[in-house]
């Protein structure tokens, strides 16, 4: 088999991929391989899937020639493109998609986390369900580990199928050098100055689950994989520390005053 | 903008409806004129006088044209009352609003140099007073109506479900950060989607206006609208199990385990047996305490329909961030505190104080309390004595509890498991466990 191990695919075209891809708002999905498509076995099922279902593949791998009116055109190339979403969160979670969508991800190409505390750290396209025509792309982010929507309307129609509920987490799991470090720094609601009782007391509440987490991690041996995280336990050490030498320092001034009694008598 | 030779439009109207100036609202004259809120901001704004002048729409006090002064100041006060109602007498400037001839005539002799320092001036300025003014009544007031109207936007984040944002600063001192958007769903802070609002700063709006405005209006629903109880991310994992084996990838790391349905999502239950939650739960209805938060609005990684285990190296780690009990009792730290104290002057053999506990985690965190607040001697004996009441899952670790409570870090929670977190068969992939 050819490799076409190269990004572009450039040793062959591939009119309607290269248009579905490079059409406004499909950014987010990567090029398909042909021998991906053109391999039975990683469609199975999806001929219920789709309507006009050999039409539709036909179409998207550039050998369909039959003269067809508009409507019916229309119609499978609705179908081509639902048939290239779903095949899309198959190819996504093969090495060869992973390594194509880790480089869109790498370009930033997905956006970039709209929470402050996170420093535009980029996202990832993912689907809260597997199943098509449930819910739009959302983007993910392994920093805050939490969801958002697209900013751009044209991303908001997306079929979060498309990409699936388990593409990025697979992503880390196969790239975890790309995990970035998480953060313990949250955003703090102040008035004049002073944290506000009521978000005050629930944010201790979390992160005392937050320290409990950490906790159990060590007991396994496992980074917690916080960024800060060697910083904040030499401050809690040197904490302790003080607190030590304080103790300390009233055993030393005891200490010091026995000879000094002594002395007196 | 500042030229007013042909538009009869305010400074403070044109610049709000600049465009990335869609966050502002417009200051009422009669606030900047009162001196007592602009106290102190003479000396963080170059030209100040002149800066003031252009705000207001008004020419320097110049002795040559004083005659027309009297005239001038009446079609100028019919001006006004259109625009926003808010004349006032008594003024110390002549206005020019009307564009005077004499006044274009200056403006024209003005270096050109002289203008964008005072316009940027005035922009500063004005910025800086409209920091003070929505915190102030009108000004909150009129933020409001904005809010309302969903002119700041909603959350981006999916589990808020488009609760409405509110425009906020990081910091009060100008130069240091671009607005951002505060939702109270989930109280964070975020970018605005526009790149536009990125040269908007952050301190025009303020640290403190995007809380005072909450406490402000706590009959606000914060909460953006939520969907109906939903199922559907239980339905959406079976389909994922149909595909694994064809993936590459997911042969090595999910092997032998696809047929397992996944686990229910734990807690769903423990929802029925709650006890009476309070009116206020710290001075805020439990409704409006951060309604995108707690079981079932944080994200669950999973991988074809199993959840990513915490130990898994690249596990969830940031759960607790959108974390909050689903019981707010919890969060009533006086009351915690002073059941505890009750609890240790009772003797650690009996248990009545803790039978009202119900909740193992409440027992945990009055635990910790302990920790920070009684001295040596109590805390040995409580720590000796069996873990206070109700902690059937935490049995497994009397050791660690006892350990951990050597510490003197608040902060250092010992509740071992939790059931949200740890129960069930979460799959440990690529797992360190
Ligand atoms: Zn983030
Ligand atoms: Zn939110």
């Amino acid at each position: 088999m050819d490799d076409f191990a190269s990004d572009t695919d450039s040793d062959y075209t591939s009119y309607w991929r290269d248009w579905f891809i490079s059409s406004r708002g499909n950014e987010y999905f990567c090029e398909i391989d042909e021998d991906y498509l053109t391999d039975r076995f990683n469609l199975t099922g999806l001929n219920t899937e789709v309507q006009y279902y050999q039409y539709a593949l036909d179409l998207v791998t550039d050998v369909f020639d039959m003269e067809v009116d508009d409507d019916m055109r229309e119609q499978i190339e609705k179908s081509a493109r639902h048939l290239y979403g779903l095949v899309h969160a198959r190819y996504v979670v093969t090495t060869r998609g992973l390594a194509k969508m880790m480089e869109k991800y790498k370009q930033g190409v997905f956006g970039k986390c709209p929470r402050v505390i996170c420093e535009s750290q980029h996202l990832l396209p993912m689907g809260q369900h597997d199943v098509a025509n449930m819910s739009n792309v959302k983007l993910y982010c392994a920093k805050c580990e939490d969801i958002y929507n697209p900013k751009s309307s044209r991303h908001n129609t997306i079929d979060g199928a498309y990409f699936g509920s388990s593409f990025h987490n697979i992503l880390f799991q196969v790239y975890p050098t790309l995990m970035p470090p998480k953060t313990q720094r949250r955003y703090e609601p102040r008035i004049y100055g002073f944290r506000v009782h009521a978000s005050a007391a629930l944010m201790r509440w979390q992160e005392e689950r937050r320290e409990a987490m950490k906790d159990r991690l060590r007991q396994r041996g496992i980074e917690t994989g916080f960024e800060d995280e060697d910083e904040v336990e030499e401050e809690v050490e040197s904490e302790e520390e003080e607190g030590e030498e304080a103790e300390d320092g009233i055993d030393d001034m005891f200490e010091g005053q026995m000879p000094a009694a002594a002395h007196v008598q | 903008m500042s030229s007013s030779s042909q538009a009869p439009e305010s400074w403070i109207s044109a610049f709000c409806s600049l465009v990335g100036h869609e966050y502002f609202a417009e200051v009422s004259e009669d606030f900047i004129e009162d001196d007592f809120n602009l106290t102190g901001l003479q000396s963080q704004v170059p030209m100040y006088k002149e800066a003031l002048e252009m705000i207001l729409d008004v020419e320097p006090e110049d002795a040559s044209d004083e005659d027309e002064e009297e005239e001038e100041d009446e079609d100028e006060d019919e001006d006004d009352m259109q625009q926003d109602g808010t004349d006032g007498p008594g003024r110390g400037y002549r206005r020019a609003t009307d564009a005077a001839a004499a006044a274009a005539e200056r403006r024209h002799l003005r270096m050109a140099s002289d203008l964008s320092v005072i316009e940027s001036s005035a922009e500063m300025l004005y910025g800086l007073i409209h920091q003070r003014f929505i915190t102030s009544r009108p000004g909150i007031q009129q933020m409001a109506e904005k809010y309302e109207l969903g002119h700041f936007g909603h959350c981006p984040r999916v589990y808020c479900h488009s609760a409405k944002v509110l425009p906020v600063g990081c910091s009060d001192i100008p130069g240091q950060e671009t607005v951002k958007l505060f939702c109270p769903s989930c109280l964070d802070v975020y970018s605005p989607p526009n790149s536009r609002f990125q040269t908007v700063d952050g301190a025009f709006f303020g640290s403190t206006f995007g809380c005072l405005f909450f406490m402000t209006f706590p009959e606000l629903d914060i909460g953006g609208q939520m969907p109906e109880p939903s199922t559907a991310a239980q339905n959406s994992t079976n389909a994922a199990a149909t595909k694994d084996s064809r993936s590459s990838l997911s042969s090595s790391l999910t092997s032998g385990q696809t047929q397992i349905p996944p686990p229910p999502i734990a807690g769903t239950v423990a929802n029925a047996q709650l006890p009476t939650q309070p009116e206020s739960i710290n001075g805020v209805t439990p409704k409006n305490l951060a309604p995108g938060l707690g079981q079932g609005s944080i994200y669950e990684p999973r991988i074809y329909g199993f959840r990513v285990a915490e130990i898994a190296k690249t596990g969830p780690r940031m759960k607790w961030l959108r974390s909050r009990p689903a019981d707010v009792n919890e969060l009533d730290e006086c009351r915690i505190w002073e059941q505890n104290q009750e609890a240790t002057r009772g003797s650690a053999g009996i248990t009545d104080g803790a039978a009202d506990l119900g909740d193992s985690e409440m027992a945990d965190e009055n635990a910790e309390v302990d920790e920070g607040e009684v001295e040596d001697e109590e805390m040995h004996v409580n720590g000796a004595a069996p873990p206070s009441g109700g902690t059937q899952d935490e049995n497994a670790a009397p050791v660690k509890e006892v350990t951990s409570r050597r510490r003197p870090s608040r902060r250092r929670g010992h509740d071992v498991l939790h059931n949200g977190e740890n129960g069930g068969t979460a799959l440990s992939v690529g797992g360190a466990g």
